[in-house]
C-alpha cells in the first residue's frame, strides 16, 4: 500500500492541474482561453497552476502572436505524459485496492 | 486517504478528456427524424418515377420527363434541408441543456472532418452527372456519406462509427444492384438513420 501512495504525484493533486493535464493529454495543444472555458476557472488561477506544471517540466508554454493578439499555447512534454500516465495508473490501483 | 477522492479524480480526468476532444451532444432524435424524412422522400420519388412510366430495375430504359426530374430534385433538396435544419436545431437544444458550448474547437473539428469526404464525394458525383453516367451515383453517395461519418466519429460519440460502416457495406452491396438506387437510399438514409438514431436516443437521451 505504501508503494502505491508513493506513486501518487503531488503535483497533480489538485482539480485544476488534473484538468489541465487531462485536456492536454488528448489534444495536441490548447490555448489559454480554451483551457479557461473548459475548466471554468479565472485567469489568475489558471495561470498559476499552469506555471506550477511548467516548473516541474510537465507542460511547455509557447507564446506567439495571432495578428496583434498575444496567444499562449500549452502542450504536454514527454516527461509530463509519462508522469501523468503513472499518476492515473496509481489512482486506478488505489481504487482497486480500496474495494 | 479517501478512495472516493481517487474515484472523483478519475472521473474528472475522463470527463475532461472527453469534453475537450469530442462533441457529445449530437442528437439521436434528429437521426430518427432524418430517417423518416428520407423514407417519405423515397416514397414520393418512387411515385414520381412510377407514374412517369419507367420501371425500377431497368436503368438502361429509364426515361423520365424533365418535369419529373425537377420534381425529384425538389424532393431530394427538401429532404436534405429539412434533415440538416432539424439536426442543427435538436443538437443545439441538447447542447444548451447539457451546458456544452455549441461552436468551439470540438464542433469545428467535427464539422470539418465530416465535410472533407462529403464534399470530395459531392464533387465526384456532380462530375458523373455532367458526364451522364448515372449508374454509380447511388453507391457513391452511400459510400462517401459512410466515410464522412466514420471520419467524424473520432470527434463525437464513437458509436456513430457503426452507422458509417453499415453504410459502406450497403454501398458495396448496391454495386451489384445498379438500378435499385432508390431502394438502397431508402435503406441507407432512411432505415439506418432511424435504427442508429433510436439506439443513440435510448442510450444517451431518454434518461436526461
Amino acid at each position: 500500500m505504501k508503494n502505491l501512495i508513493q506513486n501518487i504525484n503531488k503535483t497533480f493533486d489538485h482539480r485544476i492541474r488534473l484538468g489541465i493535464m487531462s485536456v492536454l493529454m488528448v489534444n495536441e495543444y490548447a490555448d489559454f482561453n480554451r483551457l479557461k472555458e473548459l475548466l471554468g476557472v479565472t485567469d489568475g488561477n489558471l495561470a498559476s497552476h499552469a506555471k506550477a506544471l511548467e516548473a516541474e517540466n510537465y507542460i511547455a508554454i509557447e507564446k506567439q502572436f495571432v495578428g496583434k493578439k498575444p496567444n499562449t499555447r500549452y502542450m504536454t512534454t514527454p516527461l509530463g505524459r509519462k508522469a501523468f500516465q503513472e499518476h492515473i495508473e496509481a489512482l486506478e490501483k488505489l481504487i482497486q485496492n480500496g474495494n | 486517504m479517501d478512495a472516493n477522492k481517487y474515484l472523483n479524480d478519475i472521473s474528472e480526468i475522463k470527463n475532461m478528456m472527453n469534453r475537450s476532444s469530442r462533441f457529445i451532444s449530437l442528437s439521436g432524435l434528429s437521426g430518427i427524424l432524418a430517417g423518416i424524412y428520407a423514407l417519405v422522400g423515397a416514397y414520393l420519388a418512387y411515385q414520381t418515377i412510377y407514374f412517369d412510366q419507367a420501371e425500377m430495375g431497368s436503368y438502361k430504359t429509364l426515361v423520365i420527363s424533365e418535369q419529373a426530374v425537377i420534381k425529384l430534385l425538389i424532393i431530394a433538396g427538401s429532404v436534405l434541408i429539412l434533415s440538416v435544419v432539424t439536426g442543427i436545431f435538436l443538437t443545439v437544444r441538447k447542447a444548451q441543456k447539457q451546458g456544452e458550448k455549441i461552436w468551439d474547437k470540438s464542433t469545428q473539428r467535427l464539422v470539418i472532418n465530416f465535410l472533407i469526404p462529403l464534399i470530395t464525394g459531392g464533387i465526384l458525383i456532380l462530375h458523373l452527372i455532367e458526364k451522364e453516367q448515372f449508374s454509380l451515383i447511388a453507391p457513391l453517395t452511400l459510400l462517401f456519406y459512410g466515410l464522412a461519418i466514420i471520419n467524424a466519429s473520432t470527434y463525437t460519440i464513437s458509436n456513430v462509427r457503426y452507422l458509417g460502416v453499415t453504410l459502406l457495406v450497403l454501398a458495396f452491396i448496391s454495386l451489384w444492384f445498379i438500378g435499385y438506387g432508390l431502394l438502397f437510399w431508402a435503406i441507407g438514409f432512411g432505415f439506418c438513420h432511424i435504427f442508429y438514431g433510436a439506439m443513440m436516443y435510448f442510450k444517451y437521451e431518454k434518461h436526461s
